[in-house]
């Protein structure tokens, strides 16, 4: 049935052997409650609860972080960087990242396409690549150091302010220009009628109109920032924040007890600021009232306006892309060298660089999969509120909250849950946590994709006799297949990516980034050479595209507007 | 005083798409102006270049006989009612009617004075605190005419401000817009598809077509006095018989129409073998019962039949095989039935001649 550029040409509507049996039992309502249950079930049994009862477990143990002042200080300067640094850098996320997708959202000229794709390099690439690319970039003597004589930028607070920058600067851009793109700009046109110049009409009307995608976006800039973990520990030097001080509190041997602690302090504060801005960012008023005609008019100014963009895009330029593709110099003195032909015989350090790859890749793969079966289920129950009103809105809060805690803290505290099964074997572990950390992404992908099909195209097939496998076969399926592979995409290149909970959960297994970071840091006797980190990162850049590649290829076309 | 002079203007879509080709058009103070034509005619274009929301490509738009091409939307003064109304979503009524006082930075009394005024006069005043979404479709249409009026502005724009309403509400509300203008002394342009709303509301009217004003006239000169086919069809309604200029006289022409049937026009600008399109208002032909002997008399039989009401329509097929509308008032003369023979007729003062379009009579008819 499938044509030539992977298009689902015709749908297969005649009912024979498994289908036909799916079908019979898809109507028999017990059928539907069970998969629903089992949904749930495996939700709740291995995303929420253990990383909870984990905590609970070991409560006793957090006293122990209380008897040592020093140790309780540094975990606490580690918390609050933590908090500092998300909330600094969201801000300046928006500040900066606003004009960016205002530039790129109304400008006419061909070039902005380019721009706009280049916005998404940081986000392509794998958060430990970005890590070492800043660390080169700004600290090492093969940077803009080299201009200096001495490193610009040493590893510590400010570097990791700078990489958190980087890394949560094209979410804000992502969600700004989709908004700015959805925007109706007729407001606009009403409130430029009605005697306002441009910045005033962007502020008091435009700005107040998309503060939803504001608060959303800074969230997810926020999350993101708390969480990250692998790049983090590349450029942080001496310096501590909450998933750094985890890492170290394991590799040092403090004990459980801060790392309960910590883990504790995390998870719960970042929870409570979700709900908080979760409750007050409907009520948050942007200052629209006041107006400086005079000054307003003066700043809207095509001159003043030309400036702002080319501030914006020497900040995006400097500050972000080329800092980011940093990395692409080491790797290509690499292939230069002897150190390619080295890496691909495989011999060295290189035997475990291609194990942990694959390990990382077959990890992907299976956790995606996974994700796709449990996760499908959870997303129509939450689209078509199946159990509820208020049951299917609880459950679409709750699925949200790994996206919102330190994925560090969440692997730990689920180490602390499945460690009294010591029979599961670590790559299960690893499994589950990897689900955990990317469980979000494909139910909330899938879930506004149902939400957006309309109910009457179910409703028409249903009357038309189609069964509810049927119907979710040759209806909601071919009208939710982009959103099933972008979320399957999104799922894919989160666990390549993800650091934290896997350093927390795996004591043996090393995926690829959790390889790459003590490439970096150490301890490795000898520590490899510059260009052997360049290649090795460049490897999983590489793959990393050509993953993405593929994946477009086989999505591409099935965007469809209905 | 408030008067718009648009001057061969032009504006162009992607390159190749003329929304609006060479118009030129003047509204008058304190009229009350109507753009009518199909969806895609660029009406709504030039109400937006008007507005100073869109830039012509070639020529000029005055205000009170002022170059504006440079001004931006923020100085021309104009009121504007956006089709979708565009009230903005988080702001009460209040706010959305003082909101133009506001960004012009007037004192707070003058802002509460008019918005007070403008609240009154829409009978809305008692909803100030509501929101948007919360008041119905005809609420809203007038709060937007509020919001449109509060800025001080004499010149009012209207882009399909009914379109969105039930029709009866829109029956309503357009008498009240129009009293509203002329009460104020506003000049009103008001963009419309729907000929009635702009019949019964409008000084004047300029129908559009394709990016160009076919005709700029009085309700009453353009459903008289069509100087096209389309302007024919698009305010009220005509019946189109193709034939040619048989003869000319002093006192009007004779025509041939299809199926050899001869009938005579008051209409003396033809020459002889001309091939013309006749166009007869089903309202002005009479229909008998049977075959008669009267001027202009064309023989048929009745395909169907259509109460409407106030009036009935029917569909006659004639012996040339053309099918020809007729309506009459229900209630006056006998009622006929489908299949029966009939004939009919038309005094020769109420018919239009026009030249046969080169592009074909169907081309010329389309709504597009």
């Amino acid at each position: 049935m499938r044509n030539r550029r992977g298009n689902f040409g015709r749908i297969d509507l005649s009912r024979s052997g498994l289908l036909k049996f799916l079908d019979r039992v898809s109507s028999k309502p017990t059928a539907r409650y069970l998969i629903y249950s089992v949904s749930v079930a495996f939700f709740f049994s291995l995303i929420l609860i253990p990383p909870i009862l984990g905590i609970v477990l070991k409560w006793n143990l957090m006293g122990q972080i209380f008897e040592n002042p020093t140790l309780q200080s540094r975990a606490l300067s580690a918390i609050y960087a933590s908090f500092g640094i998300a909330l600094f850098v969201s801000l300046i996320d928006v500040v900066a990242g606003l004009p960016l997708a205002w530039f790129i959202s109304r400008g006419k000229a061909k070039w902005l396409n380019v721009l706009d794709t280049f916005v998404d390099i940081p986000f392509i690439l794998p958060t430990v690549a970005l890590g070492y690319s800043l660390l080169l970039f700004w600290s090492k003597p093969e940077g803009v150091s080299s201009l200096f004589g001495a490193s610009l930028v040493s590893p510590g607070w400010l570097l990791v302010i700078l990489l958190h920058f980087v890394f949560s600067y094209p979410i804000i851009v992502r969600v700004m220009v989709g908004a700015l793109l959805d925007y109706q700009l007729v407001y606009e046109e009403a409130s430029r009628t009605l005697g306002a110049p441009p910045l005033t009409a962007d502020r008091t009307v435009t700005l107040s109109i998309l503060k939803p995608s504001m608060v959303s976006s800074f969230v997810l800039a926020f999350a993101r920032s708390i969480s990250e973990t692998g790049a983090t520990l590349i450029v942080a030097g001496t310096f501590e924040n909450g998933p750094v001080f985890i890492s170290n509190a394991r590799t040092g041997g403090l004990g459980d007890g801060p790392l309960v602690f910590v883990s504790f302090v995390l998870i719960a504060v970042s929870f409570t600021i979700f709900a908080i801005i979760t409750a007050l960012g409907p009520r948050l008023k942007l200052p629209t009232r006041k107006v400086w005609p005079v000054i307003e008019r003066r700043l809207s100014d095509s001159k003043v306006a030309i400036s702002r963009n080319t501030v914006t895009l020497v900040i995006f330029l400097l500050m972000v892309l080329l800092p980011s593709l940093f990395v692409v110099l080491p790797a290509f003195y690499a292939v230069s060298s002897g150190t390619l032909s080295q890496a691909l015989s495989g011999t060295g350090i290189w035997q475990g660089y291609w194990q942990s790859l694959l390990l990382s890749y077959i990890l992907a793969a299976v956790v995606t999969l996974l994700n796709i079966f449990i996760g499908l289920p959870m997303a129509v129950l939450i689209a078509r509120r199946r159990a509820g009103k208020l049951a299917s809105t609880v459950l679409d809060v709750l699925v949200n909250v790994p996206l919102i805690v330190p994925s560090i803290a969440l692997g730990a505290s689920m180490k602390f849950f499945w460690s009294n099964f010591a029979f599961i074997p670590e790559i299960v572990l690893l499994i589950f946590a990897h689900i955990s950390i990317t469980y979000p992404y494909f139910v909330r992908a899938m879930a506004s994709a149902v939400e957006r099909t309309r109910i009457d195209l179910e409703e028409a097939s249903r009357i038309l006799g189609a069964r509810p496998f049927t119907l979710f076969r040759t209806i909601i399926l071919p009208l939710t297949k982009y959103s099933l592979f972008a979320g399957a995409l999104m799922v894919f290149t989160r666990s390549v990516d993800e650091t934290g909970a896997t350093l927390a959960v795996a004591s043996t297994l090393k995926t690829a980034p959790v390889l790459l970071v003590a490439w970096v840091k150490g301890p490795m006797t000898p520590m490899p050479t510059p260009y052997e980190v360049g290649l090795g990162i460049g490897f999983l850049v590489i793959l990393s595209f050509i993953v993405l590649l593929v994946l477009r290829f086989v999505v591409r076309g099935k965007e469809r507007k209905f | 005083m408030s008067e718009v002079r648009v001057e061969n203007v032009s504006k162009r879509f992607d390159k190749n798409i003329v929304a609006v080709d060479n118009v030129s058009v003047q509204i008058k103070d304190k009229e009350y102006f109507s753009l009518l034509g199909p969806s895609g005619c660029g009406k709504t274009t030039l109400l937006r270049l008007i507005a100073g929301l869109i830039q012509p490509d070639e020529g000029n738009i005055y205000i009170d006989g002022k170059l504006v091409n440079d001004v931006p939307p923020e100085d021309r003064g104009v009121g504007f009612v956006f089709q979708t109304y565009a009230l903005f979503p988080h702001m009460d009524v209040w706010d959305n009617v003082t909101y133009g006082p506001r960004v012009k930075a007037w004192s707070t009394e003058q802002s509460n004075k008019i918005g007070r005024e403008m609240l009154e006069m829409v009978r809305l005043y008692e909803r100030l605190k509501a929101f948007p979404q919360e008041l119905s479709g005809g609420m809203m249409q007038r709060v937007a005419v509020a919001r449109a009026l509060s800025a001080g502005s004499k010149l009012l724009l209207l882009d399909e401000p009914l379109g969105a309403l039930d029709a009866k509400i829109r029956l309503e509300l357009r008498t009240e817009i129009r009293k509203l203008v002329q009460d104020l002394g506003l000049t009103a342009i008001h963009v419309t598809h729907d000929q009635s709303e702009a019949m019964a509301i409008s000084d004047r009217i300029a129908v559009m077509r394709k990016g160009k004003i076919l005709q700029v006239g009085t309700p009453q000169e353009l459903y008289m006095n069509p100087k096209e086919i389309f302007v024919a069809n698009f305010i009220g309604e005509s019946n189109f018989l193709e034939g040619y200029v048989e003869a000319v006289s002093d006192k009007g022409a004779v025509l041939e129409l299809r199926g050899n049937l001869h009938v005579k026009v008051s209409d003396k600008s033809r020459s002889s073998g001309e091939k013309v399109v006749l166009a007869v208002r089903p309202e002005a032909l009479d229909l008998d019962k049977g075959h008669k002997k009267v001027e202009n008399a064309l023989l048929g039989r009745i395909e169907s039949v259509k109460f409407e009401g106030t009036t009935t329509r029917y569909d006659v097929r004639l012996e040339n095989e053309d099918l020809v509308v007729v309506t009459r008032p229900s209630l006056a003369g006998e009622w006929l039935n489908a299949d029966e023979k009939v004939t009919i007729s038309f005094p020769p003062d109420k018919s239009f001649v026009f030249t046969y379009p080169s592009k074909g009579l169907r081309e010329e008819l389309l709504a597009e």
